[in-house]
């Protein structure tokens, strides 16, 4: 049984016809990416799967239930955090007030900790920046807060937007070496990217969309040496 | 003799301050958290002072079951006006909805107050007590309406920074003033927590009706709308949206206004007050405390 499931998806926003039916499954232990150009949709399922934005019709099916009408606020309590497009770190809140934040939802003060060590461990320069103000971090840094706060709910799914936006290379790689020891630490993984090529090495298998729909997918590393996928969006 | 009555006028100052400053608190943390300007936020005190007065005068109630009274009934007045008249136009797609709404819930408020209580001035009896207390050696008399309300400022300034800084709630307080969608997405429960804002707004304000009240013991159904005009030019004054900002531009206000009646003119005393605002926010536009919004990548 798949993870996450999207059953014939449809969105809107406004009056943009933004999602065109799209279905797809996420299962446990995969890191799936969803390539596409910009505008493709691919920020606005993320944003369906966690309840930010109203579904229009279609099903979303996270371990077997219906969280098609799941309140955001309901989501990561069950297990599935959201790194949002832009990291969207609380600027003014130190790094360890972002952290705690991200375990909101969790009650025993043990687990928390355990799980801010685990974050420190993976991010040492958190650790080393616990009391600075987040507004003041590189985009880099940022990028691993927004991750690190993800992390500190425990999720067993984990959906990135666009990590590497902004980044310098060096950071980049870094942020991807990040997600697969995530993945590699038994967390699923579905990572939004326009950084295709990045993208399709560290993931499993792959969604390639356009314009609301999904135009192709299969196994990552086949997606690599698919000429049109070359052509559109490797740049080779 | 000099130096006393200075004194004095400055103390009293600080009180009638302490009472924009409560009020000043309500206008910021709603504006922090749900981006909206609640300018019916001034009638809730006076709605506050009508129901302490209901309570004493009609019921005989002790006083401070009247005030506790008054704050739980202007806490769920203000949780109401938030969900019927607010929320179904948070999405409304542009701001001025809400604004004009708030200024529709504020004549609202005034007119059945009229409705109910009438158009003449009813004598709010202090529920302080009229006791002056000596100070320094007996030269400056001080009443005990204007200590308990310099009191009052300060114990809700220190509980209130406490419970942002320390509890959970506080905390997605501040989170959701900064971003909503990445509150949700920590599980924070967003209309919850606006919900929250205006409870302890609305039951600030109801305090704040009733030190105001027995301070200047006169309540008709507009006694709200100045103060609390005042206490908005307060919040913007301090930084709108900073608790700290409230508090100091709250007493810094009160402090100008009771300056200005002494010294200058009582009948120019309003015009000075929005004179240095005009000046503060020429030279500061974010206020004292404000900060510089910057835009991210």
């Amino acid at each position: 049984m798949a993870m996450l499931e999207i059953r014939d998806l449809q969105v809107y926003y406004g009056m943009i016809h933004a999602i065109k039916g799209i279905s797809f499954d996420v299962r446990e232990g995969e890191v799936i990416a969803l390539i596409g150009a910009n505008g493709a949709g691919k920020t606005t399922i993320l944003h369906s799967v966690t309840g930010l934005i109203p579904v229009k019709s279609g099903q979303i099916l996270f371990e077997g239930n219906d969280i098609t009408k799941v309140p955001a606020h309901k989501i990561v309590s069950m297990g599935m955090a959201h790194v949002p497009e832009g990291r969207r770190v609380f600027s003014q809140l130190t790094v360890y007030e972002n952290l705690k934040m991200g375990a909101y939802t969790r009650k025993d003060k043990n687990e928390i900790r355990e799980s801010l060590e685990m974050v420190y461990k993976r991010f040492p320069r958190l650790e080393e920046r616990k009391n600075q103000i987040a507004g003041t971090l590189s985009g880099g840094e940022q990028q691993m807060l927004a991750m690190g706060r993800a992390l500190m709910s425990k999720p067993r799914i984990l959906l990135m937007d666009e990590p590497s936006m902004g980044l310098s290379p060096i950071f980049v790689a870094e942020i991807f070496d990040i997600i697969q020891s995530v993945a590699a630490g038994g967390t699923t993984v579905l990572l939004v990217e326009q950084n295709a090529k990045k993208a399709l090495e560290i993931a499993d298998r792959a969604y390639v969309m356009e314009t609301g729909t999904i135009a192709l997918s299969g196994e990552a590393a086949e997606l690599l040496d698919n000429d049109m996928i070359k052509k559109a969006y490797l740049g080779e | 003799m000099g130096t006393m009555s200075f004194l004095s006028y400055l103390i009293n100052g600080i009180s009638l301050g302490s009472v924009y400053a409560i009020i000043a608190l309500g206008y910021t943390m709603v504006y922090g958290i749900a981006k909206m300007l609640n300018f019916a936020h001034g009638d809730v005190i006076m709605i506050g002072s009508y129901v302490v007065l209901t309570a004493m005068t009609s019921y005989g109630m002790n006083p401070l079951l009247a005030v506790g009274i008054a704050v739980i009934f202007c806490t769920l007045l203000g949780i109401l006006i938030e969900k019927l008249a607010y929320k179904p136009l948070r999405n409304a797609g542009s701001p001025l909805a809400v604004l004009i709404t708030a200024i529709g819930v504020s004549y609202l408020l005034q007119n059945i107050a009229l409705l109910i209580f009438g158009a003449n001035m009813k004598s709010f009896q202090s529920v302080i007590g009229t006791k002056q207390i000596p100070l320094l050696g007996g030269d400056l008399l001080v009443s005990m309406t204007t200590i308990v309300t310099i009191l009052s400022c300060v114990i809700i300034m220190l509980v209130l920074t406490a419970f942002i800084k320390r509890t959970k709630a506080g905390q997605a307080m501040l989170a959701v003033s900064e971003d909503q969608g990445a509150a949700r997405l920590m599980g924070i429960n967003v209309n919850g927590t606006i919900s929250l804002t205006f409870a302890i707004g609305s039951g600030l304000a109801a305090i704040a009706g009733v030190l105001l009240c027995s301070a200047y013991p006169s309540l008709t159904p507009y006694t709200g709308a100045m103060p609390g005009i005042k206490a908005f030019v307060a919040a913007v004054f301090g930084g709108i949206g900073s608790i700290p900002g409230a508090f100091i531009g709250g007493i810094l206000l009160g402090v100008i206004e009771i300056l200005s009646k002494a010294y200058i003119s009582t009948q120019l005393s309003d015009a000075i007050v929005f004179a240095v605002l005009i000046v503060v926010l020429l030279v500061k536009p974010t206020g004292i405390l404000g900060k510089n919004i910057q835009e991210k990548v």
